[in-house]
């Protein structure tokens, strides 16, 4: 199969990771076929598109969580694979879409599990240990919360220690799979204020599959647009998101305008002749 | 990435924690847990005392203390180290490894009620042993192993049968009950088809007991557990990561299928190791786990705060089947059973007010 369309297909081969003519499916069932992409260093891209396109399947496969049938996946030179997973685990750090808090587990108790791939049997809370978890509890704001039970917490305040857990493992390299569903509006601007922090001031890597499309506009440096396992487009987010784009990838008629703080694309779905403008 | 910033101890676990840093070296537990696992370990050194003192034949604490310290010669010395101490010693060693295997397939499946005795392991551990004993007779290693294969097949047929995109826990721990019930009967069977002698020390020994149990069974007994006990150090504190779900296991550098086979087998060579000397002992796996958690608060089952507790707990209800009714030894399974029965109801509905 070919890409159609992924325009930037030639290979920038300093990039920390990425894929090379990645093959993932479930069972006998291909979801991403052939496909190749580079996760542009100290940057923040966005996977968008619809439900079931595989973007969280190239996530996953990105972080070796998806065993691939074809291709493979680079991260620093090496197959990811054939790498030592605790040894992956150090340069690369992933927030799942769904996990689980261990019943009574408190928030810094959790948050130390992040240091697994660091530790040894016999070395088993170092002062690294120490000093990167009080890091991590403190860049999402929950030191305050560090003694209190993960089953008490809000949902806003759970997923600030699931990102906790994540910084704790001190990785250069961060994939988030939807890491804002479940949020009301508040908690999803602030949790994406804080990776586009963790981006400027640490000069992390960031990959987040997203559903809004205007966030991943607003935060993104790159945007890549899937549709049936494949990418349509990738690249700046002013070059990409156009009204053609959203039309082909989304089956969606909008209008795009200007994002009034930030200047990125802002998609405005075109009103259906059910929706009456009210002025 | 590296933090500058180093400091000493600051995080807040909101429990009190003891942090031991030598050269490389390092860990962390809290204070809560720690002196749980002492107090189990104190208790089981003083109902061991009590529990070799009793019978037809009483010797006083201070008396066992004296033949264990070498001063006392007399026909005391018999009694303590040839007759009492084997069983009193396998009790504490089938205890604590039924309370690490009831962790280990608790953390496996998160959920309470995930425990080799009710998801089936028991009821297979024992179907293999009683095949090798209806086959080849007897023997501490022949029917053990017998109990292992018993054990794994059991576990992986319960695995297969509830597998169905990705492990659900309540779906495996029915599948598990009704694989449990089936196996059941196969056992009836066989003890009903086997010659009448062997029949009646297999129907004893279908309920768990700890009647005759001599060194020539500790020895065995304990060889295997260093065993199991080496690979579960070797694998590492792996378990606690894999309760927070397989995505998040594998980011943090678990493989998550790698490990759990490798739990599943030092779970099942536990319970078969137990099984072989002891037949199915219920209730042990099942509760151990569970109290050591409420007493300690740790998040999760722990597997050393689990050990102490079954430790306790079998040796306990030894000394309750012993003395209960005096005359009568009851196997030490009907004990545990019957306690088991009103743990089980109260995990069943506090489990379904839950949902």
């Amino acid at each position: 199969m070919t890409n159609e369309g992924d325009t930037t297909l030639t290979t920038r081969s300093d990039s920390r990771l990425r894929a090379e003519h990645l093959s993932i499916g479930y069972d006998d069932k291909s979801v991403i076929a052939d496909l190749s992409v580079d996760v542009l260093d100290g940057r923040i891209t966005a996977i968008v598109g619809p439900n079931a396109c595989g973007k969280s399947t190239l996530l996953r496969g990105l972080a070796r969580l998806l065993k691939p049938s074809g291709g493979q996946v680079i991260l620093d030179g090496n197959d990811i694979n054939g790498m030592h997973t605790k040894e992956v685990a150090r340069r690369l750090g992933l927030l799942p879409q769904t996990s689980i808090a261990p019943e009574g587990i408190s928030v810094a108790d959790l948050v130390s599990r992040g240091r697994f791939p660091h530790q040894k049997v016999l070395r088993q809370w170092s002062t690294d240990d120490d000093a990167a978890v009080a890091y991590a509890m403190r860049a999402t704001a929950v030191t305050e919360l560090a003694g209190r039970l993960v089953d008490e917490l809000s949902g806003g305040q759970r997923q600030r220690v699931w990102v906790a857990v994540v910084l704790a493992q001190q990785t250069p390299l961060v994939l988030l799979d939807e890491p804002t569903t479940f949020l009301d509006i508040a908690h999803q601007v602030e949790l994406l204020d804080l990776f586009a922090k963790l981006n400027r001031e640490d000069n992390r890597t960031v990959v987040a599959v997203l559903h809004d499309l205007n966030h991943a506009c607003r935060y993104a440096d790159q945007i890549i647009a899937m549709k049936s396992g494949h990418i349509v487009a990738q690249g700046d987010p002013s070059d990409v998101i156009t009204e053609e784009l959203v039309e082909a990838v989304y089956g969606l008629k909008c209008q795009i305008i200007d994002d009034p703080q930030t200047g990125t694309p802002l998609v405005v779905p075109r009103a259906s002749p059910h929706v009456t403008a009210r002025r | 990435m590296t933090i500058t910033e180093k400091s000493r101890n600051t995080v807040d676990f909101g429990r009190r924690q003891l942090v031991v840093r030598v050269g490389g070296c390092s860990a962390r537990a809290s204070w809560r847990a720690l002196a749980v696992v002492v107090a189990l370990l104190a208790g089981a050194v003083v109902f061991a005392v009590l529990a070799i003192g009793i019978g037809k034949y009483t010797v006083s604490p201070s008396d066992v203390l004296g033949v264990l310290m070498g001063t006392n010669t007399s026909f005391d010395r018999v009694v303590v180290l040839e007759w009492r101490m084997p069983r009193m010693l396998m009790a504490l060693l089938i205890g604590a490894a039924l309370g690490v295997s009831g962790a280990i397939f608790q953390a496996l499946t998160r959920n309470a009620l995930g425990s080799p005795d009710i998801i089936g392991i028991n009821s297979g551990a024992y179907t293999g042993a009683l095949v090798v004993i209806a086959g080849i007779g007897g023997g501490y290693y022949a029917v053990a192993t017998g109990a292992l294969v018993g054990g794994l097949v059991t576990a992986v047929a319960v695995y297969a049968l509830s597998y169905r995109n990705g492990l659900a826990g309540y779906r495996l721990i029915v599948v598990g009950i009704a694989v449990s019930a089936v196996l059941n009967s196969v056992n009836q069977w066989i003890v009903i088809k086997l010659d009448y002698h062997v029949a009646i020390t297999a129907a004893v020994w279908q309920q768990g007991t700890l009647n005759g149990l001599t060194w020539s069974q500790v020895w065995p007994m304990t060889l295997c557990l260093f065993v199991v006990g080496a690979i579960l150090v070797v694998m590492g504190p792996q378990l606690p990561v894999l309760q927070m779900g397989d995505d998040a296991a594998g980011a943090l550098g678990v493989r998550p299928d790698r490990a759990r086979l490798g739990y599943l087998v030092a779970g099942v060579g536990l319970v078969a190791v137990a099984c072989a000397a002891a037949g199915p002992v219920s209730f042990v796996a099942l509760a151990a786990p569970q109290l050591a958690r409420r007493l300690t608060a740790s998040p999760g089952v722990a597997l050393v705060p689990a050990a102490a507790m079954g430790a306790v707990l079998l040796l306990v209800s030894d000394i309750v089947a012993q003395q209960a009714f005096p005359g009568t030894e009851l196997p030490v399974g009907a004990v545990t059973v019957s306690l088991g029965g009103a743990y089980l109801i109260y995990l069943l509905v506090t489990q379904a007010r839950q949902r």
